[in-house]
């Protein structure tokens, strides 16, 4: 059987909808010494920046690196910087960000540059596990399940970070990240966050350990740059204060230090 | 944790300056009234204990919080890294501490 033009899954940079002229799109080519490259593009109605970089790939470039998996703002890969914001592609609608019908493009700030609009996430990720942000089991399939009270306050502050998506968009707004290479960065700090407000984590005490090392949570300078752009609203400036508190108490207290 | 002790004299330095930088501005704005000379400043400041006091923790306070600040400045806007970086901070703060403490030595004593 031949796959004909109907067959095939439905694309993703085509859906119906109406046009409503053209956008200027210039994309991110190359590493770090490339260039941008200029596209046509036709604009539709409710058409995401996604939608834009995959039309970009279908029909005009197919050597266009870039990264996305679930298209509907869970997965954390398609994160890119539009018009010098870092962004979820996925979920950005190019009505909202496009200037006079103009888009550019480019690979997330602060991590290495693979190829066009594709960067290297193991620094990220690397800074997850330098934070401790990873849990620490105290109890085997044996035991019983733990009862945590939802209405806690630790727990409160577990859930008020836990819904990290790792899109790497704060970290890419953090200056602080860009300025000092040993910082760990808000997306990893408020994950050791969520971890010693667990109730069921048994490394704390690592963790704050982590967190308090230079480049810790104590070079964070509070300016919000990571709320103002966490597509899923989360507050690791919040966090990233909690755990300087937590710090302090532990010094205090001849816990930490 | 050095971090964390770093951290906690910035912030301790910083509430003792806080009023003092205050009670300073104001103090200026008075003595300056009908004209600054050196002869009203001795006048208030010898043998003064209070403001033997006043500018003593102020200078002890600048000498902590300055080096501790800079510290991080240099370590986000310069490629100067590791414990030169901590030593030559410590010496700053002892170089502060020694003019400012001679200073107000100067004003106090005699
Ligand atoms: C009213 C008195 C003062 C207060 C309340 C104050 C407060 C602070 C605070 C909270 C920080 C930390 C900022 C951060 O880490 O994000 C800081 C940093 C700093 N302070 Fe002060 N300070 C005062 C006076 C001074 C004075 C008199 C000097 C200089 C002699 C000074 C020099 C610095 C430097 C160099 C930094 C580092 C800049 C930074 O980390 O962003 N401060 N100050
Ligand atoms: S608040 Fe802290 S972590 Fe967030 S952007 Fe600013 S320096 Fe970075
Ligand atoms: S905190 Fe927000 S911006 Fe940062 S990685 Fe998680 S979801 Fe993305
Ligand atoms: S593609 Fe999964 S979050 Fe955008």
């Amino acid at each position: 059987m031949t796959v004909t033009e109907t067959d095939r899954p439905a694309e993703i940079g085509s859906e119906p909808g109406s046009e409503t002229g053209t956008l200027t799109v210039e994309v991110w080519r190359g590493k770090d010494d490339g260039r941008f490259q200029s596209f046509t593009v036709p604009h539709r109605a409710n058409q995401t920046v996604l939608d834009i970089v995959t039309w970009i790939q279908r029909h005009a470039e197919p050597a266009l690196a870039y990264r996305f998996a679930c298209r509907v703002g869970v997965c954390g890969s398609c994160a890119m910087t539009v018009n010098g914001k870092p962004r979820w592609t996925c979920r950005t609608h190019v009505g909202k960000v496009a200037e006079d019908g103009h888009l550019r493009i480019e690979p997330l700030r602060n991590l290495p540059r693979l190829k066009d609009l594709a960067v290297d996430m193991t620094p990220f990720f690397e800074k997850w596990q330098a934070a401790e942000g990873r849990f620490h089991p105290t109890k085997t399939r044996h035991d019983p399940l733990s009862t945590i009270s939802p209405s806690s306050a630790k727990r409160k502050a577990a859930d008020a970070g836990i819904e990290c998506i790792n899109c790497g968009v704060c970290h890419a707004a953090c200056d602080v990240v860009a300025w000092n290479d040993d910082y760990l960065g808000p997306a990893a700090l408020n994950r050791a966050w969520t971890l010693v407000n667990d109730e069921r984590d048994g490394g704390k005490r690592t963790g704050l350990d982590a967190v308090s090392r230079s480049g810790g949570c104590h070079s964070c300078h509070s300016h919000g740059s990571c709320v103002e752009h966490c597509p899923v609203g989360l507050n690791p400036t919040r966090g990233i204060a909690g755990l300087k508190r937590m710090s302090l108490v532990g010094l205090l207290t001849g816990d930490a230090g | 944790m050095i971090e964390v002790r770093l951290y906690a004299a910035q912030r301790l330095s910083a509430m003792v300056l806080a009023p003092l930088v205050i009670a300073h501005l104001i103090l200026i704005l008075l003595a300056v009234e009908g004209g600054l000379t050196a002869a009203e400043i001795l006048d208030r400041t010898r043998g003064s204990v209070g403001w033997a006091l006043f500018y003593g923790v102020f200078v002890l306070a600048a000498a902590i919080h300055a080096p501790i600040g800079l510290r991080n400045v240099i370590r986000e806007h310069t490629s100067w890294r590791g414990e030169v970086v901590d030593k030559a901070m410590i010496g700053l703060g002892i170089l502060l501490f020694m003019l400012g403490g001679r200073a107000v030595l100067a004003v106090v004593v005699g």
